[in-house]
């Protein structure tokens, strides 16, 4: 052997190594099924303009709908711009206090997209922990943590939310209420997910302990820590992922619900759902554009989310390829 | 059950299955990929053929094309199969399903996926045998039980009703034999039959086999890796290499007197008792991916005899002595090829 | 160096592992609310059952047997990935089982590593090869400078005969052979004693078998190793052996030094596994045909474990289980073997009978 012959460095640098990471990304298989996908671009692409749109609402959107002070009664009630009585400042007309739908729907959404990827981080955090714990350990931990994910999944979201609320509300003084409730939402929301994350982690992570490279680890020595951090995690994120992004359409959709039941987010800031359950009043009265358009946009948001999820489902699925 | 086997009397062909320049190719996005290229072979009534290679010579895919189920994309792209003189390989779905199970018999690896887990034993046999045959319910059960009997197994009068998972591995593929002989085929295509069974299970499966075929005059096609098993089982061998023949010839010759460079380092390769050596003859590198296959002949890269030629121009089966050879090292006639010589490589 | 047959030494104060009725049950018994409803025992599994055996240091000791015969469990027991529920795993001396600590165990850990089965689950997917080669070296914090681990990690490479450079690569970029390189340099990496081996070449085609093999051999004389080697091929073992031992439903029926076993078998078992193996010489030798296939080993057969299968059984055999006799080298668990009714002409006898059934 020529133990101490010429060796070349084999870590690259960081550069490296992150331009190697994406050139291998546009050369993967999910890469390709993406492109051979028109129905996932185009979700991708309406998608990304929904978000950024809500994201750069205060600096791209026509009005400010949270400046108390810029509202004008006088513009209240104005039909969408191709009807008579519609006005080019409105393009989708106007709520009963004037303000600007289209203005709203894009910080609506905001909130909408806020309270979604925040309760469905906190979701999967929690979720994968408790399921690499419960599927990793097993015996006494596994058999707790999955009982409780059982007696979760009897409470629907809107009882959970209702119920945090009720307590909230009562504990501390309205003002104060009023402030917690966007953290009550996110936190009723992502009791009702972590469930479906821990069982589908606890799952692929069974699968994965009992594969060769976990022993390896495990004859080497390396501590149960590390092995579940860094030898089982990232081998189960591909689902993760998955029901990241299933679970994301299903939280704006919780969101929108309890908003529409009142129990969501203040109406001072009006998210999606709020937009619609105050449209909704006034349905009958002729002014269909209030609820119609937060309509339109939650189910077109809802619906390019859920489409990405399924096929980023099946890109990941080797079965299915 | 015969009379009807046989229309062509007209047009007779010697062998019972007839594989001509077949190409097989499976369509990826990077491109067209080629597991099969150009073989031809043949399989004589009542014979054992042995194809042997190594994971991804494209063995398994032929067996597959011949019955018709090479699995989407993969696709026949060139050549023909005759089964007694018709061609089959472009047959609409419903001919070819009755052609397998009434002339050709199919026994696969994993007995647990070829039987149903659903259905007692007997049912599939039954129904296997009713299917191809006007036998009445009461005759088909008493030639079910004869077939179990037949490949040995114990109280089968019993065992018939019972359900696949009831079995132990090799009794299941004992009835995945019977199952495969039941309507009495000209062909059957083993593949890989004893790969997932114990040394001691194998040895008793490759005789029951051997056997029965015998018995019943069918014709088998022994797909497998493992030339001990050819050894003990086939009159002929055709070993694969990268989708390509390296060499087809009756079995004593091939194991005893290998002629392609690469059959000859693979019997180097094999260990075996009694054969003191320090190190085993070894065939550097690994086949390459189809993805990658060379120019010329494929094996050219780990090939210790090789030469410029080869590097240029794929060659194709020339006959040397009873066998095919597919090498340039015979295409010489002024050499006395009978007797290229190896070098003994790296035994001590 | 093909005739290395020697006595086994008499004083195996040189043993580098010594294992001492090593036994392994596990619990099958279904789920408690089955077992309370319709009334069912617990079932416990026997998968080692009281083995012992010795690994001189710088030899190879091969395990085989046919599946469930528990085998791979003995390799599991050895490296700690299970605990034993009775008998003795001892270290160059140590106990394994006085260990209690991760730091008390980490110097033994280091020394001792393993090699599986199948190259395509041994290595984690998503680290590349660098990292999964350097994982025992951090692990056991033998280097700390990023620099001085690439340099090793590039001299293990080589050692398996790869390329430094093949470092920057993920494991899928690599065949079967290559993968089990890799295992191997991995495996290496915490310069060890002792590598246990479980089917190393069992899912790789021959001609890689034989790379591997031949690699195995030259870090054997290179570094000193010494090996526990689990298959169920007679051939490799063979070839690879210095002492073997044959495993039947959880027990050692025999072991000894590898020739000598094979020059000279004694158990019928070892008989019937010799005969088995198929005849690539085609040299039309007779052989005593196989029968029977290997019982469940939730419930084995009384007394000897074998006797259903073996032609030379009688109601000893049935009902008293065997003692191990010593053999020149090593051991055999056989009544027929003890009372000397296992005689040439006997086995002749049977081979002849065979001869004309077929």
């Amino acid at each position: 052997m020529t133990a101490g012959s010429e060796i070349r460095t084999i870590s690259p640098g960081f550069g490296a190594r992150v331009g190697d990471s994406l050139k291998r990304f546009f050369d993967s298989d999910v890469f390709y099924s993406f492109k051979r996908s028109p129905v996932t671009i185009i979700a991708f692409l309406v998608t990304v303009l929904l978000i950024l749109g809500a994201a750069l609402a205060p600096w791209i959107a026509p009005h400010n709908t949270n400046d108390v002070a810029s509202l004008n009664l006088m513009d209240a009630f104005r039909p969408p711009v191709w009807e008579s009585g519609g006005e080019p400042n409105f393009l989708l007309g106007t709520d009963d206090q004037g303000r600007g739908v289209l203005s709203s729907i894009m910080f609506g959404m905001q909130l909408s997209l806020l309270v979604g990827f925040a309760s469905v981080l906190l979701a999967a955090a929690v979720g994968t922990i408790l399921g690499l714990l419960s599927g990793y350990v097993g015996g006494r931990v596994d058999s707790v943590i999955m009982r409780i994910a059982d007696v979760q999944l009897t409470f629907p979201a809107i009882l959970i939310a209702l119920l945090i609320d009720g307590i909230v509300g009562s504990l501390l003084p309205r003002a104060m209420h009023e402030e917690v409730k966007i953290y009550v939402l996110i936190v009723a929301i992502a009791a009702s997910q972590w469930v479906n994350f821990a069982r589908t982690v606890r799952g692929s992570t069974l699968v994965e302990k009992n594969k060769e490279y976990v022993q390896a680890a495990r004859v080497i020595g390396v501590r149960p820590i590390a092995i579940m951090w860094r030898h089982v995690l990232p081998n189960v994120m591909g689902p993760v992922l998955v029901i990241a992004t299933l679970s994301l359409a299903l939280a704006i959709l919780t969101e929108a619900t309890l908003s529409f039941l009142g129990v969501g987010v203040p109406v001072t800031r009006p998210s999606l759902g709020t937009l619609i359950r105050i449209g909704n009043d006034f349905l009958f009265s002729g002014e269909w554009w209030m609820t119609i358009f937060p309509g339109l946009a939650l189910v077109i948001l809802v619906l390019s989310v859920n489409l990405l999820g399924d096929w980023l489902r099946d890109a990941l699925n080797p079965k299915l390829r | 059950m015969m009379s009807e086997s046989d229309p062509v009397g007209a047009a007779p062909r010697e062998a019972l299955l007839q594989v001509e320049n077949l190409r097989i190719e499976f369509p990826t996005r990077r491109g067209v990929l080629v597991a099969v290229d150009d073989i031809s072979f043949h399989i004589n009534e009542g014979e054992v053929l042995g194809v042997v290679g190594e994971s991804g010579a494209g063995k398994s895919l032929t067996g597959a094309s011949i019955i018709g189920l090479l699995e989407p994309p993969g696709r026949i792209a060139g050549g023909e199969i005759l089964l007694s003189g018709r061609r089959i390989d472009h047959l609409p779905y419903e001919d070819m399903r009755r052609i397998r199970g009434r002339e050709i018999g199919m026994v696969f690896q994993d007995p647990l996926t070829s039987l149903n887990p659903l259905y007692t034993v007997g049912r599939q046999l039954i129904e296997t045998i009713q299917t191809h045959t006007d036998l009445s319910e009461q005759a088909a059960r008493k030639r079910a039980l004869e077939l179990l009997g037949e490949v040995g197994i114990p109280a089968a009068s019993q065992r018939i009703d019972q359900y696949p998972h009831q079995f132990s591995g090799g009794m299941r593929q004992r009835v995945v034999i019977a199952l495969a002989l039941c309507i009495n085929p000209k062909l059957v295509i083993a593949d890989e039959p004893t790969t997932a069974l114990d040394v001691s299970i194998q040895a008793q499966i490759i005789k029951l086999l051997k056997r029965l075929c015998h018995e019943h005059g069918a014709a088998v096609m022994l797909i497998t890796h493992d030339m001990g098993v050819i050894a003990e089982t086939a009159d002929r061998v055709a070993v694969m290499y990268a989708g390509r023949i390296a060499e087809v010839g009756p079995v004593s010759q091939v194991i005893k007197h290998a002629r392609h460079p690469y059959t000859h380092g693979l019997m180097g390769s094999i260990p075996m008792i009694g054969h003191d050596m320090e190190r085993l003859t070894q065939i550097d590198g690994s086949m390459p991916r189809l993805t990658e296959i060379p120019r010329g002949c494929a094996f050219n890269p780990r090939c210790p005899k090789v030469m410029e030629r080869c590097r240029l121009d794929r060659p194709e089966p020339l006959p040397v002595g009873n066998s095919q050879v597919a090498c340039w090292l015979y295409d010489d006639p002024s050499a006395e090829v009978e007797e290229i010589v190896f070098g003994e490589a790296e035994n001590g | 160096m093909a005739d290395r047959v020697e006595a086994m030494p008499e004083d195996s104060g040189d043993a580098l592992v010594r294992v001492t009725d090593l036994a392994k049950y596990f619990d099958v018994s279904p789920p408690w609310l089955t077992r309370v409803l319709q009334n069912e025992p617990r079932l416990s599994l026997r998968a080692v059952d009281g083995v012992s055996f010795d690994i001189p240091r710088g030899k190879t000791f091969s395990l085989v047997g046919e599946s469930g015969c528990g085998k791979s469990t003995v390799a599991r027991l050895v490296v700690g990935l299970y605990r034993p529920t009775m008998g003795s795993i001892e270290f160059e001396g140590v106990d394994m089982a006085s260990l209690k600590t991760r730091a008390q165990m980490a110097p033994v850990r280091k020394r001792l590593q393993m090699i599986f089965q199948d190259p395509f689950a041994s290595l984690n997917p998503r680290w590349r090869v660098a990292d999964i080669i350097a994982e025992p070296i951090r692990a056991h914090g033998l280097m700390s400078d990023d620099g001085e681990i690439a340099r090793r990690v590039g001299e293990l490479l080589e050692q398996v005969r790869l390329s430094a450079r093949d470092g920057e690569k993920f494991p899928h970029e690599f065949s079967g052979g290559q993968r089990q390189r890799i295992s191997i340099a991995r495996a290496l990496a915490s310069n060890p004693d002792f590598l246990v081996c479980d089917e190393p070449t069992s899912a790789l085609d021959v001609s890689v078998q034989a790379q591997i093999l031949n690699l195995m051999k030259d870090l054997q004389r290179e570094l000193g190793l010494t090996y526990l080697f689990i298959s169920h091929d007679l051939a490799v073992v063979y070839h690879i052996s210095d002492y073997l031992g044959v495993m039947y439903l959880g027990r050692l029926v025999e072991w000894g030094a590898a020739r000598e076993i094979f020059r000279e078998p004694r158990h019928p078992y070892t008989r019937m596994l010799l005969d088995a193996i198929p005849d690539l010489e085609m040299s039309g030798r007779q052989r005593i045909p196989v029968a029977g296939e290997v019982p469940s080993p939730i419930s084995p057969p009384t007394g000897c474990h074998f006797h259903p299968r073996c032609p030379f059984a009688n109601d000893r055999c049935r009902t008293e289980m065997p003692l191990p006799i010593a053999t020149a080298t090593g051991e055999v668990r056989c009544h027929a073997v003890e009372e000397g009714r296992l005689t040439e002409e006997l086995i002749r006898a049977k081979r002849a009978e065979a001869g004309i059934a077929n």
